[in-house]
This record gives structure tokens, C-alpha cells and sequence, in this order.
């Protein structure tokens, strides 16, 4: 029955089960197609035991299927949805999760696997050839849409009454205009809203964790605070949209390290306070490495030496961190000589 | 007629809706095309059926989780049964999610099956392009198609981003800022946009709805037409098959809809499932407890996007920091050459089909796939491309690499900024001499037959490794593609001795072809002449 | 040897020797990979003696100089205080054991009686933080939602969500505190090892870090759950990404190629 059991044979098989080749031989073409090879019978057409034993094994599948859908419902009502268990090697997981999850995988998988096991071995796996049509049309075909065309064109009168069609084409055009126009209130006008926070001269520098003021005094070199300006509360409607410009970042180095003039002016006594929020597109920045005065944005790795007026020394941002013009009020406590002087954040075509 | 009548009284109930139904929508022609419909058999040829299967796992784990999420940013204060966010201030997406993944039964995994099947569902999206391209499965008829799917793959992207957006999180919060960020880079609009999209400014209350919005109905009902487009011309193009005994370019080889096909592609579906439940049953993702409520000031270290918008992630991470300012404004180059360059990349790919077509001049229709070897040129691009892709994938996670394989975040990125430009050059090089050797040796193997690997030693002392010839089946399979000339641009002068003006666009298409198939970009394959004069002659060597 | 040269040709050849040659690289790379094992000082471990200064002479004279006053090699210890001794050599990140862009937690050599020998030395040379008492850092009762949004405010830009770690510039990195003692966590946030800022109880009170420590302990402990399965090293959407091409795709593909197969067929014999 087969011609793969004989290796040597270099010539075309003279089988033709399928009807479907060409059957030029090898004599004038050694590589010509020799058409679908003969259909082989797997063990299940040949062996009804075979074929017993597949269909058992289709069957236990689709009862797995059963009975896991069985133990999904049952793990449902049973376990209760703060169970954690500890399974390895996954760890401590939830019960329930886990339960469900393998109950319905088994469920779900074992329908397909008896599906696809019933077609692989039950059914019947003899290759058909089916023939391909050309997809374009037929010339008459086309002759006859194309005429077709033409007259229904010729007697709308589109071609011959411009005035009709250009006002037509008018009208489409403008339509979509009030679509555009009703989208005008999804928000306001930029107007000068990002260059300004809600620092400003006199606020006092509020501590993040503890929301008391600070002082210079609680500042050590090396260390590393938050700060928001006075008079917000993360109970605030308005704390997410405020917070995201005004977030400051405090750091203290002596004021010897300090290598831009304007930065150590700004400063006191080497208290330096720069806007949080990176220059690229806006991420919180803030890992600051306190031996090399760089501090490192989490998101795109922009690079800022905080010893040198926050300039950027890598990665993508495109400007310095805007710094904070500090000093200390009557109290003692630090304070804000002002708003920042350039916008916070990332960087906008009127920026400027 | 009343013999009909009498016949259909007896007929059986299955058969009588069937009727029914076919006196109304006229199911029987729509079956008699159909039903029997031949599909041929290759595992590759299913990885569009992932795609399509976790797209639905997708859309019923979807509707399911719309049952219980609340798309607000109104903030409320946890009280939920998770302790360590007991008391923390966060919007109700936030809160309507951690009720989903603590209080409600199934409802993490549900969470989970939907997050799982969408990451597989790109990535499914991905590796199916993939086979199309390498293939040249997109060769006419298909290119709409080809069109159509590759919609689906940017469609996907975009609905996924939204979608992991929605719980309102510290880590996809910030993969929102960032997007805000790279709104307000475009020049002269930038502002606007970024306040028209968010409703004020960044983050305000409104994106979560918006974005909602987008996510369950926008763009998923653009996606199921463009699926349901994808899959009718499918059907009406009928599949490819690749070279082989019988099949040819204008039948297509293989098993039938009704039975075998209903059974595997169904029983696929139900297969694709139970991977995706047993995988959200021991795998976590996107755990928001761990990760805690978005707060514009907080962050952490590894802020990442979903793996399929890494690339663009690598993008902007690579890119230096340019920034223009001239009279009063910023050209932010930082932000705005990557987000540029971002549907490049896509786009690279997409049209690539075209750009073939137009360099073969090919007008025919192609349903026998082509081996990746016998076109070098293609396979190399496409090579190059991935390469590109995984150099950026690379980029944007560049953190990770330097924290898992102890190397410096710096060099990483300066590694990524060359190798974005010499790494698919390389790739393409290299490819294309692996095809070709690759085309050499089929050819050796058609003319001498497959090295057994049994040495023999012949009576005057040689020894010869024993070749066995291929059968005729091997041979028609391995000599079965089409080998194109390159274009020839005809001479300059014609007959008269009147010079022909060559186009820009002629000259280039020449010396693409050439390119594509001059002497260095393929192997002439063995012509039967060659073979019939080894195997004549004395035999094997 | 005649069976493998005949099978050399077999088409799945190439993919036994490609699957031997991966396991052979496997094999050489753990062979030469550096070991993160210290190697014990042994010269120093038995001349071990109780006195912080002989101990201090020993070990960490070399580089910190004779009266800690620093070198080029390492910084002044004058003010360091206590806490800074216990939290370095208790972590076996001091003595350091080669030059590298920041020294690593490595295997504790002095045991707690001569780190606070030593500990006392140092902290004799120059007010500084003392070693925290149980007291101070013990996370019983502590706030573990606050201790989270202060986490994510201070420490989860450089030590992730859950403190798993993460990049630096230049090679430098903030460890995993996975399996760091409460009272390192402390002693870390009070001093500002190598390239960490502090947190002084001036600006993050005693009991905000109690705080924080136990929401450490709480998301990233020994009981931790991880409800939804596997936390996939908690890093976030690049492990998940992995997950899902290798284990999710790749399964699936396994199963297409199953489907696909042609089932055996009967041989004749």
C-alpha cells in the first residue's frame, strides 16, 4: 500500500487515488507533481478495537469535562473567598481563585481535547482536494456592471447638473463640522493653567509624611523630603490635579558641593527644593543617590545632578528640574519666595 | 405538490427549522458553499484561531467584569477586606476593582482570564502576522486582508492600554501620565489635546469614563466588525497550503468544515480556554492591591506598559533629550521623535506587501505559500523587523535588565540607541545568507539526494558518505516555488534612436528587483536537466 | 557508534545537538559564574578578639584609616553613629570585598557580640544614630495603610511597589528588602547607606517607620499571599509579558501542533 516503506524508489508513484494529478511521468519531469499521495489508514480504520479504545478515551474526556464542571460549582459554595492556602510551588494563594481556575481549565480543556481527539482519530481523515476559483470576474461580468453603472449615473443626472453635485458635496462636507464642534466642552482651554502651582510667595514648605511645616533644622545633608505647599489635604477635590504640579523634593548638601550659582541663591544654607515631576513627560522623580547628588526618573531613566542647577547629565528629558526659591519666614519654618518661575513637568509647544 | 407537503410532515423536527430557516435567510446555498468547506492542516495555520478565540474569552470575561465595575474617579476611602489598603484614599474605579478581586466570588479570576487572554491575544495577533509575513500568505488576493488584520493588531494595542488604564492604579496611572506627557509634546495642539482629552488638567476626574468608554464600546465594536470582515474573506479566498504532492495553486488540500474542522476548530476554542483558566488560576497579574491607589507624586521604580506597548516604551526611554526653543516656544523633539517614530514601526511592516507587489510587478493570485528560504529578501526584512522590535522591547525594559543581569541602566541604553540602527542591518545580512544557504541546500539535496550519514569505503581505499535519492514526492516539494527574474529596464535607446526617458520610480523599482532576485539574492533551483544528468551519470557522489 | 552516525543526517539531529549545546553553556556558565558566596575572612575570624578597636584595626583600618577618619579608599566614620556600624557589618555589606559600583549584601562575617564591639568603636569616635531598641522598629500595631502610602511616597520610586528592588545609574541598584530584619529597615531609613538618602526622624518619625515596616512586612513577608497565584517575581507587566508569550503562547502552540498533526497511521508490516 505505501511506496514510503520502499526508500530507494526514485520513481513517481504510479498510485492515483485522488484523480486530481497530472501524471506526467518522470521521464520528462523528474520534479513533476505526482499528485496527492494515496490515503493511509490510521489503526482506528482498520481496527475496531482501536477505534473502541478512542472512543473510550473521548468519552472519559468529555466526563472529566463533567465532573470538573462538577467540582467548579462545588468549589464555589465551599470555599469561602478569603481562604488562602499555601500550595507549592505557587506559594500562598487564594483557594478559591485556584480552585475555580483549575476546575474550569479542566473543564474547558478536556472538551477540546475529546473534540479534537474524536476528529484526529474517529473521523474520517482522508485528504479532500477542493478547487480554487479565479475571484476576479468574468469579462461579460464586467461589461455588464460597467454598464450598469453607467446608466444608472446617466440618469441620475450626476454628471450633467454640476449644480446639484457641488452643492451635494458642500452640504457632506460642512455636516461633520457640528460633530467636531460638540466636542469643544470635553474640557477647557489650556489658557496659562500649567504654568502655574499653587506655590507662592510665603507658603510654608509642608512636610508629606508628617503635614507639619519644616524646618531647616529637620533637613539633615543626605536626607531626602516631600513636600506640598500649605493649605492642601489629600482630602481635597482638587489634591490629584494640585499635587501634580505642585509636588516638591527637598535635599540638603553643603553648600560647597553646590556647583550652579543660581541654585546655591536659591537655596538656604544648602536646603535646595525642586519640582518632583520629571521634565520628559512627567513621572514623580525622585531617586535620588545622595553620595552623587543624581536623581533618577523611575519611568525613563532621565538623569538630573542636583549639585548643578538639576541639569540633565542623561537619558531623554530636555530641560533642568524647575527649582524653588526658598527661605525661612519669622518662625523659622521654611517657606516659598514665590511660585516656580517656569512650568513644572513636561515640556508644551507654548512653553517657551 | 402535495407529495412535497407529504414529505415534510414526516420530515424531522432538526430538519423542519432547517427549512424554516432557509425559506428566510436561505441557509441551504449558504451551506452547499460552505459546510464542506476544505481547510488545510498546519499548526501554524491556527495561531489565527487564538486570536480569535481569546478575542471572545476576552469579550465574555468583559461583559462580566462591566457587572461590578463602577468607572468613576470620585474618591472614597477603602474599608474593603484587603488590610494594607485599609484607609487609603483612592477613586472608586480603584475601589470597584479591589471589591472585584476580594469580595466577589470568581471575580479575581474572571479579572485575570481577562487580563491573561488580552496579553495572549496581542501577542497571538503578533506571531500570526508573522506566519502571513514569512509565508507571503499576504500576496494577492489577501492584502485587504492582510490590511484588515493588521488594524486588528494596532486596534488591540490601543484597546488594551485603555483597558489596563481603567483601574485607575499607581502603575497604569502613570503609563497615563506618561501619555499625557506625550500629548502636550505635540507641537502647536499639544496643550488642547491634553486638555480636551483629560477635561482640564492632568489627571482631573473625567479619564477613567472616557477611557471606559473607549475600552468596552469604541474600539471593540471596530474590532468585531474588522474580525467578522477578516474572517468572511477568509472563507471567500479559501486557505493557503503550502508545496506538496497534489496541491497546487488552484485547489486547496485538506479536511472538511463538517465533520473534521467543526471538531478541531471548535475543540480548539474550548482548548484555548483551559489554558488561559489554568494560567489565571496560578499566575497573578496586574495584582492593583500590591500596587496601590495612583497618586500624581507617587511612583515606582520598574513602571513598565503591557509587554505589546513595550516597544514604544523603548522608544522614549532611548531617545535623547532634544528640545528646541525659538521665538517663545518648544519643540519638544524628546517626546515627539518617538512618538513619531511609534507608528513607524508599525507601519514598516504594514505596507511592506505593497512595496513587493510593486517590485514584482506580480499580478497574479498566489495561494501556495512560499518557504521563507526561497525568499530571502523578504525573510530578511521581516527578520530585521523583529529585530527592531525586540532591540526596543529591550529599551523599555531596561531597568530590569540592568537589576537581573548586573549591568549599568546606562549602557543598556546606549547599547539600544546603536543597536536600533545597526541591529536590523545585521539581521538582514545575516538572514539572507542563511536563506540562501538554506536554497543551496535543497538544491544539493535535490541533485544528490539526502546524506544517510553511512560512510562506505570503496575496494580502491575512498570513502564516500552514501546519499539517498528523494522520491518524486520530496523532489516536486523541494522545486515546487517560483523563481523570479530580476526586472530588466530594456535599453535606453530604442529602435528609432530615440532615448526613453526612465522614470525615477522605474529606476529604483530595477534596482529593487535586482536586489530582490540578481544573482546574490537566490540560488537557481536544480532544473530538471541538471537532474537527469547526475542521476544518468554515474550515479551518486 | 555505527547507530549515531547513521542518525547523524535524521532531521531532528540538528535539534538534539542544538538542545545539547544549551545544556552544555548552562552547565559552563554555573561553573564560571562568579559565586556571590563571601569567602570569609579567615585571617580576621581568628584573630577575632572582643575589642571593637582591634576588630576595627583589623577589618576596616585599611580603608577607613586608623582612627576612621576616612581614605581615598572609604568614607570617614567620625559621626556615623552605631546604628550605621550595625546596619553595614550586619548586613555583610562591610568589610566590602572588591571596588564595584556599590557593595553588596554578602554573608555576615563578625558575629552580633563583636558588631556591637565594633559598633561601639565607631560610635565613640563621633556622635551619630545609636542601634535602634526593639522598641523603635518592633511593627506590631503599627499602621500598615499609612506605612503604605508612605512607602509608595518614599521608598517604592527606588525599591518597587512591594520592595523588590530595582536600577540606579551607573550599576548601582536598590536591593530587594526581602528578607531584610526590621531592624536593618531602620537602621537603612535612620543612616542612608551608601547612595540611599535618609529619612531622620526630623522629617519621618519613629512611627511612621514602624509603619512602613510593617506594611514591608505585610506585602513582601514570609506569610505574604499572593491571591490571584504566582506574583512572577513582582515586577510588574515585564515578567507578566514573559509569562504570557512563554507559558500562555507557547502552550497554546503546543496544543495547535497537536491539532494539527496527522495521526499515526497503521504500518504494514
Amino acid at each position: 500500500m505505501s511506496s514510503q516503506d520502499i526508500p530507494e524508489e526514485n520513481l513517481p508513484s504510479e498510485q492515483d487515488a485522488a484523480g486530481h494529478t497530472l501524471q506526467k511521468t518522470a521521464d520528462t519531469d523528474p520534479f513533476a507533481d505526482p499528485g496527492l499521495p494515496p490515503h493511509e489508514h490510521r489503526v482506528q480504520d482498520i481496527d475496531e478495537r482501536a477505534a473502541k479504545s478512542s472512543e473510550r478515551t473521548v468519552a472519559l474526556l468529555f466526563t472529566i469535562s463533567m465532573l470538573a464542571t462538577i467540582g467548579f460549582i462545588a468549589s464555589y459554595v465551599t470555599f469561602p473567598v478569603e481562604k488562602i492556602v499555601y500550595i507549592w510551588p505557587l506559594g500562598h494563594i487564594s483557594a478559591l481563585n485556584f480552585a475555580l481556575g483549575i476546575t474550569l481549565g479542566i473543564a474547558l480543556f478536556c472538551i477540546g481535547a475529546g473534540a479534537v481527539h474524536w476528529a484526529r482519530t474517529l473521523m474520517s481523515d482522508v485528504e479532500i482536494a477542493d478547487d480554487r476559483h479565479a475571484i476576479e470576474a468574468e469579462p461579460e461580468v464586467k461589461a455588464k456592471v460597467m454598464a450598469d453603472f453607467a446608466a444608472g449615473a446617466e440618469e441620475s443626472g450626476f454628471g450633467r447638473r454640476k449644480l446639484i453635485r457641488n452643492t451635494m458635496f458642500g452640504a457632506m462636507a460642512l455636516v461633520p463640522l457640528s460633530g467636531v464642534v460638540l466636542l469643544r466642552d470635553l474640557g477647557p482651554l489650556p489658557e496659562d493653567k500649567l504654568r502655574h502651582t499653587r506655590w507662592a510667595k510665603g507658603k510654608m514648605l509642608v512636610n508629606m509624611n508628617t503635614h507639619e511645616p519644616l524646618r531647616p533644622s529637620d533637613v539633615a545633608v543626605g536626607s531626602l523630603t516631600f513636600a506640598m505647599p500649605e493649605g492642601m489635604s489629600e482630602h481635597d477635590h482638587d489634591f490629584q490635579k494640585e499635587i501634580a504640579k505642585a509636588a516638591l523634593m527637598i535635599v540638603r548638601i553643603q553648600p560647597d558641593d553646590i556647583k550652579d550659582k543660581r541654585e546655591l541663591e536659591w537655596s538656604h544654607e544648602g536646603i535646595v527644593a525642586y519640582s518632583k515631576i520629571c521634565t520628559h513627560v512627567g513621572c514623580p522623580i525622585s531617586l535620588y543617590e545622595q553620595q552623587t547628588h543624581h536623581a533618577l526618573c523611575p519611568c525613563h531613566q532621565s538623569t538630573f545632578d542636583l549639585s548643578d542647577g538639576a541639569r540633565v547629565i542623561f537619558g531623554p528629558a530636555g530641560h533642568a528640574l524647575p527649582q524653588l526659591r526658598i527661605g525661612v519666614n519669622e518662625e523659622g519654618y521654611l517657606e516659598a519666595l514665590g511660585d516656580f518661575e517656569e512650568p513644572v513637568g513636561p515640556a508644551f509647544w507654548e512653553r517657551g | 405538490m402535495s407529495t412535497n407537503t407529504e414529505n415534510k410532515r414526516k420530515a424531522p423536527a432538526g430538519e423542519r427549522v432547517a427549512d424554516w430557516a432557509d425559506g428566510r435567510l436561505g441557509i441551504y446555498s449558504l451551506a452547499k458553499a460552505n459546510m464542506r468547506k476544505i481547510f488545510p492542516d498546519h499548526w501554524s495555520f491556527m495561531l489565527g484561531e487564538i486570536c480569535l478565540y481569546s478575542f471572545i474569552i476576552i469579550i465574555l470575561t468583559g461583559v462580566y467584569l462591566t457587572l461590578f465595575f463602577h468607572p468613576s474617579m470620585n474618591e472614597v476611602e477603602y474599608a474593603g477586606s484587603y488590610v494594607p489598603l485599609q484607609g487609603q484614599l483612592m477613586s472608586e474605579a480603584f475601589n470597584s476593582t479591589m471589591h472585584i478581586s476580594f469580595e466577589v466570588r470568581g471575580g479575581l479570576l474572571i479579572r485575570q482570564i481577562h487580563h491573561w487572554a488580552a496579553l495572549i491575544f496581542v501577542a497571538a495577533m503578533l506571531v500570526h502576522m508573522m506566519r502571513v509575513f514569512f509565508t507571503g500568505a499576504f500576496r494577492k488576493p489577501r492584502e485587504v486582508n492582510w490590511l484588515f488584520g493588521f488594524l486588528l493588531l494596532v486596534l488591540g494595542m490601543f484597546t488594551g492600554f485603555t483597558g489596563y488604564s481603567l483601574p485607575d492604579d499607581l502603575l497604569s496611572g502613570t503609563g497615563v501620565r506618561f501619555m499625557q506627557g506625550a500629548v502636550l509634546s505635540v507641537p502647536v495642539v499639544g496643550t488642547y489635546l491634553s486638555m480636551f482629552l483629560f477635561g482640564g488638567e492632568f489627571p482631573g476626574g473625567d479619564f477613567v469614563a472616557r477611557f471606559y468608554s473607549v475600552h468596552i464600546l469604541l474600539l471593540p465594536g471596530i474590532m468585531m466588525g474588522l474580525l467578522v470582515a477578516h474572517l468572511i474573506l477568509v472563507f471567500y479566498h479559501k486557505h493557503t497550503q503550502f508545496a506538496g504532492p497534489g496541491r497546487t495553486n488552484k485547489n486547496v488540500v485538506g479536511m472538511p468544515l463538517l465533520p473534521v474542522y467543526m471538531a478541531k476548530a471548535g475543540g480548539f476554542f474550548f482548548l484555548v480556554f483551559g489554558v488561559i483558566a489554568v494560567v489565571s488560576a496560578i499566575a497573578t497579574i496586574n495584582p492593583i492591591w500590591a500596587i496601590g491607589p495612583y497618586r500624581p507624586d507617587q511612583v515606582s521604580t520598574g513602571a513598565q506598559p503591557d509587554w505589546y506597548m513595550g516597544f514604544s516604551e523603548g522608544l522614549i526611554r532611548v531617545m535623547p533629550g532634544w528640545e528646541i526653543n525659538l521665538w517663545g516656544h518648544t519643540l519638544v523633539l524628546g517626546v515627539f521623535v518617538p512618538l513619531m517614530i511609534f507608528p513607524l514601526v508599525l507601519a514598516a511592516i504594514a505596507v511592506y506587501p505593497f512595496i513587493e507587489s510593486w517590485v514584482t510587478g506580480d499580478k497574479r493570485e498566489h495561494h501556495i505559500l512560499d518557504r521563507p528560504r526561497n525568499a530571502p529578501t523578504r525573510t530578511a526584512f521581516g527578520v530585521a523587523w523583529l529585530t527592531w522590535y525586540f532591540v526596543l522591547l529591550v529599551g523599555g525594559g531596561n531597568d530590569l535588565w540592568a537589576t537581573h543581569f548586573h549591568l549599568s541602566i546606562n549602557s543598556i541604553t546606549w547599547f539600544v540607541r546603536i543597536a536600533f540602527f545597526v541591529a536590523p542591518v545585521l539581521a538582514f545580512v545575516i538572514t539572507k545568507r542563511i536563506c540562501l544557504g538554506l536554497q543551496r541546500r535543497d538544491k544539493e539535496k535535490v541533485l544528490h539526494g539526502r546524506e544517510s550519514g553511512i560512510i562506505k569505503r570503496l575496494p580502491h581505499g575512498e570513502f564516500i558518505e552514501v546519499h539517498e535519492p528523494l522520491n518524486q514526492e520530496q523532489l516536486h516539494t523541494l522545486t515546487a516555488h517560483e523563481q523570479y527574474e530580476p526586472v530588466e529596464l530594456g535599453p535606453e535607446v530604442d529602435e528609432n534612436g530615440v532615448r526613453r526617458k526612465l522614470s525615477r520610480g522605474e529606476k529604483l523599482r530595477a534596482k529593487l528587483s535586482k536586489g530582490y532576485y540578481g544573482e546574490d539574492s537566490q540560488i537557481p533551483k536544480a532544473t530538471a536537466d541538471e537532474y537527469k544528468e547526475i542521476t544518468s551519470g554515474h550515479g551518486h557522489h | 557508534m555505527k547507530k549515531l552516525s547513521a542518525r547523524r543526517r535524521h532531521p531532528l539531529a540538528a535539534v538534539v545537538v542544538l538542545l545539547l549545546a544549551l545544556a552544555a553553556t548552562g552547565g559552563l556558565y554555573a561553573a564560571f559564574a562568579p559565586a556571590d558566596k563571601a569567602q570569609a575572612d579567615e585571617t580576621a575570624q581568628s584573630l577575632a578578639i572582643d575589642e571593637g578597636k582591634k576588630l576595627y584595626a583589623v577589618g576596616c583600618s585599611s580603608c577607613h584609616g586608623t582612627g576612621g577618619q576616612g581614605t581615598s579608599d572609604g568614607p570617614s566614620l567620625v559621626g556615623v553613629g552605631a546604628a550605621a556600624v550595625d546596619f553595614q557589618v550586619g548586613t555583610g555589606r562591610m568589610p566590602a570585598q572588591q571596588p564595584g559600583a556599590q557593595v553588596p549584601r554578602k554573608k555576615v562575617i563578625y558575629d552580633q557580640a563583636e558588631i556591637d564591639q565594633l559598633a561601639a568603636y565607631v560610635a565613640s569616635l563621633g556622635a551619630g544614630p545609636a542601634v535602634p531598641t526593639e522598641k523603635q522598629y518592633n511593627p506590631e500595631g503599627a499602621d500598615i495603610g499609612k506605612g503604605g502610602e508612605l512607602f509608595r511616597s518614599n521608598c517604592a520610586q527606588c525599591h518597587n511597589f512591594t520592595g523588590e528592588g530595582g536600577a540606579l545609574t551607573h550599576g548601582k541598584f536598590a536591593p530587594t528588602l526581602e528578607d531584610v530584619s526590621p531592624k536593618h529597615i531602620y537602621e537603612a531609613m535612620q543612616t542612608g547607606p551608601q547612595n540611599m538618602p535618609s529619612f531622620p526622624d526630623t522629617t519621618m518619625p519613629e512611627k511612621e517607620k514602624k509603619d512602613i515596616i510593617a506594611y514591608i512586612d505585610a506585602v513582601n513577608g514570609e506569610k505574604t499571599a499572593s491571591p490571584g497565584g504566582l506574583k512572577l517575581g513582582g515586577l510588574g507587566p515585564v515578567s507578566e509579558g514573559l509569562f504570557a508569550w512563554i507559558f500562555g503562547l507557547g502552550a497554546m502552540i503546543a496544543v495547535a501542533v497537536w491539532v494539527a498533526a496527522r495521526t499515526a497511521k497503521a504500518k504494514k508490516s
